[in-house]
């Protein structure tokens, strides 16, 4: 089933959670709301649920206008950040609470439990209480639960925040599986840019209660909109620089940027991520400036080199490649040139300053 | 009995702790707090029961049902409390409710304003039932006029109980309700239950031990409840003395032997209460370590 998202403002008192809020979420789609914390994202998600009410604007389930339909009337299931589970009931008196709230009779309730519980992994756990299971397993049983009501569209809200590395990892993985099993449409709220790009088809990011962009992992991780995108996903080296007549000034280096084509110069900040910079003993013909080689991390799956430019007296992050490394070698101390392959000045319009 | 527990859980607070104080500071600091319990509780309440039970169990029995007025105020008493308890227990249950799950202007003097009758007197709750509902007060005309007697009968005697233990339920249940969070109860709403699926199924076995702690205590407060009673019951003998009244009564009437009889019931009774409330504080415990300890197992 499909969502759209109509205008939707939403103010707690004085603090403005979300403005003017607009998002189509197609039938079966896995959709990840990415953003900081007090970025209206799971405000976002409470408000398509119905556990909260939109002070404007419109939610349509398909062509439904759901806005305010209470949360019973929506068939939806819902994954809450600490689970939330009955702590009086067992795993299958919690996996069947949505059923008994319909009447299903009991045939049928242990019937889809024990699929449910086989689907989540957790066969054999029917007895246990929430106290007696690890938290990736009361994880399992949290969507199990909302599974349960057989849902139209599967609302997580940071899913997988409260667990350690290794089983978020693994749940992050099965979740996208299961995803493709079922292909019920499925909105999941985090603030963790791997966890978004590794499970979901499309990924919205917000800040301070508005999207900041909306595509595929691919296209937002390549072509970041604006500022805060780009500081958001991933680590990023800062240039401050000018910009006048259709050219960008940046230490080391200028660039044509035709957006900008005033006499009147204006500061312009640039934006380079640390993989998108090469390292050489010889300069290049290219933009380039001189660096001393502060310190080197090899371990990992890239080699993390900080780097000093001592004309301009900035420091920069660059990643190598392994290969790139070892052919390389980097010694602290050394003087090398860096040169950025891939540059992005943002418009000052987007007045956001890391 | 949350923040017991919390206690019990610290280590070095569960008295096999620390021993840097010299013995005899330990051994007169005991005797002390035995000396005062007995001097003033223990040996009082064996007393009272020994003064009763003085001629014999077939005496104590006739003192106790052989009165007419005195089997009244036993009546009284057992019929006036528990309105008074139901009443209260409705009223901290939605109280709790309102206060720990919205957030409205107004709360916190709400919250100021249940723990009002622990602070007043008695009697001045009494006098205050009075000036409202008595004949010269602000409604007595009113209900005369339509027949409705609250002062000197019953209705009267389970309003100022029920006042005079308002906060017990409420008391006990805001920290509770509000330790528990509402998540629980917005999942139980997010799987399609309504208000009241959602409270008979998730909040009430949540805070039911909670709530059982309130309900015994303020049913031991109402049973013994004497100020505010005496105030508008006006004293009429078979027909609004409650019991602790009866046992003042019997007392200025030098019926000592009667009197003592109906005050070891009184006390019975809250012993027995005692007696449910340790069980239930143990059980508690018992529930709480246990889910601890399989924790600890997982």
């Amino acid at each position: 089933m499909s969502i759209s998202i109509e205008h939707v403002s939403k103010h707690f008192g004085k603090f403005q959670a979300l403005t003017d809020i607009n998002l189509e979420v197609g039938s079966g789609e896995l959709v990840a709301l990415l953003g900081p914390s007090g970025s209206g994202k799971t405000t976002l998600l409470r408000i398509i649920a119905g556990l909260e009410t939109a002070n404007a604007g419109v939610v349509r389930y398909q062509d439904l206008d759901m806005t305010h339909s209470r949360p019973q009337e929506r068939q939806i299931g819902f994954v809450f950040q600490h689970y939330a589970l009955f702590r009086h009931m067992t795993v299958f008196e919690n996996v069947a609470f949505g059923m008994r709230i319909r009447k299903t009779p009991n045939v049928e309730v242990a019937k889809r439990v024990k699929e449910l519980l086989h689907l989540v992994r957790l066969e054999g756990l029917e007895k246990r209480y929430p106290a007696q299971l690890s938290g990736g397993q009361r994880q399992r049983v949290a969507l199990a639960r909302a599974l349960g009501v057989q849902p139209r569209v599967l609302l997580l809200d940071e899913p997988f925040g409260a667990l350690d590395a290794k089983v978020r990892a693994e749940l992050r993985q099965w979740l996208r599986q299961l995803h493709d099993q079922m292909h019920v449409t499925t909105i999941f709220v985090t603030h963790d840019q791997e966890e978004a790009f590794e499970v979901a088809d499309k990924v919205v990011v917000m800040q301070g209660g508005k999207i900041e962009q909306l595509g595929t992992p691919q296209e937002v991780f390549d072509h970041p909109a604006n500022a805060f995108v780009m500081d958001f996903l991933g680590n990023v080296n800062v240039f401050h620089g000018r910009m006048q007549s259709g050219k960008v000034h940046l230490p080391g280096f200028e660039m044509a940027y035709p957006e900008y084509d005033h006499d009147v110069a204006q500061t312009a900040t640039a934006y380079v991520r640390p993989h998108e910079v090469d390292l050489d003993r010889v300069a290049p013909n290219g933009a380039a400036m001189q660096v001393k080689v502060l310190q080197v991390h090899p371990a990992g799956s890239v080699a993390k080199v900080r780097v000093q430019s001592e004309e301009f007296g900035m420091a920069l992050n660059i990643e190598l490649s392994l290969d790139r490394y070892s052919e390389l070698r980097p010694k602290q101390g050394e003087f090398l040139f860096a040169s950025p392959r891939k540059v992005r000045v943002f418009k000052p319009a987007d007045d956001y300053v890391i | 009995m949350h923040t017991s527990r919390a206690v019990g859980h610290k280590p070095g607070t569960t008295g096999h702790g620390s021993h840097t104080e010299p013995a005899w500071v330990r051994w007169l600091l005991i005797s002390c707090a035995i000396a005062v319990i007995s001097i003033l509780v223990i040996i009082p309440v064996v007393n009272v029961f020994y003064q009763a039970l003085a001629n014999g169990f077939d005496t104590y029995r006739h003192q106790l049902l052989d009165d007419a007025e005195t089997r009244h105020a036993i009546w009284l008493t057992l019929t006036v409390v528990p309105v008074a308890v139901v009443l209260n227990t409705i009223f901290g249950v939605a109280v709790a409710w309102a206060v720990t799950r919205f957030q409205f202007p107004g709360r916190t003097i709400l919250i100021a304003f249940i723990d009002l009758p622990f602070a007043i007197s008695p009697v001045v709750v009494g006098l205050m039932i009075m000036l409202m509902f008595g004949r010269l007060g602000i409604w007595g005309p009113t209900l005369e006029h339509w027949g409705i007697k609250i002062v000197f009968a019953y209705p009267g005697l389970v309003l100022a109980t029920t006042f005079v233990t308002l906060p017990f339920v409420a008391r006990e249940l805001i920290p509770v309700m509000e330790a528990l969070g509402a998540d629980e109860e917005t999942a139980a709403v997010s799987l399609g239950a309504n208000g009241w699926q959602m409270f008979w199924r998730i909040t009430l076995p949540n805070i039911r031990l909670g709530l059982l702690y309130g309900v015994i205590l303020c049913n031991a407060r109402a049973m013994g409840e004497f100020g505010a009673v005496r105030v508008v019951s006006g004293g009429i003998s078979g027909e609004t003395d409650t019991m602790p009244l009866r046992v003042e009564k019997l007392f200025q009437e030098y019926e000592l032997p009667e009197s003592f009889a109906v005050a070891s019931v009184l006390t019975l009774l809250a012993l027995v209460t005692l007696i449910a409330k340790t069980l239930l504080e143990h059980q508690t415990q018992q529930q709480l370590a246990r889910a601890d300890d399989e924790q600890a197992e997982t």
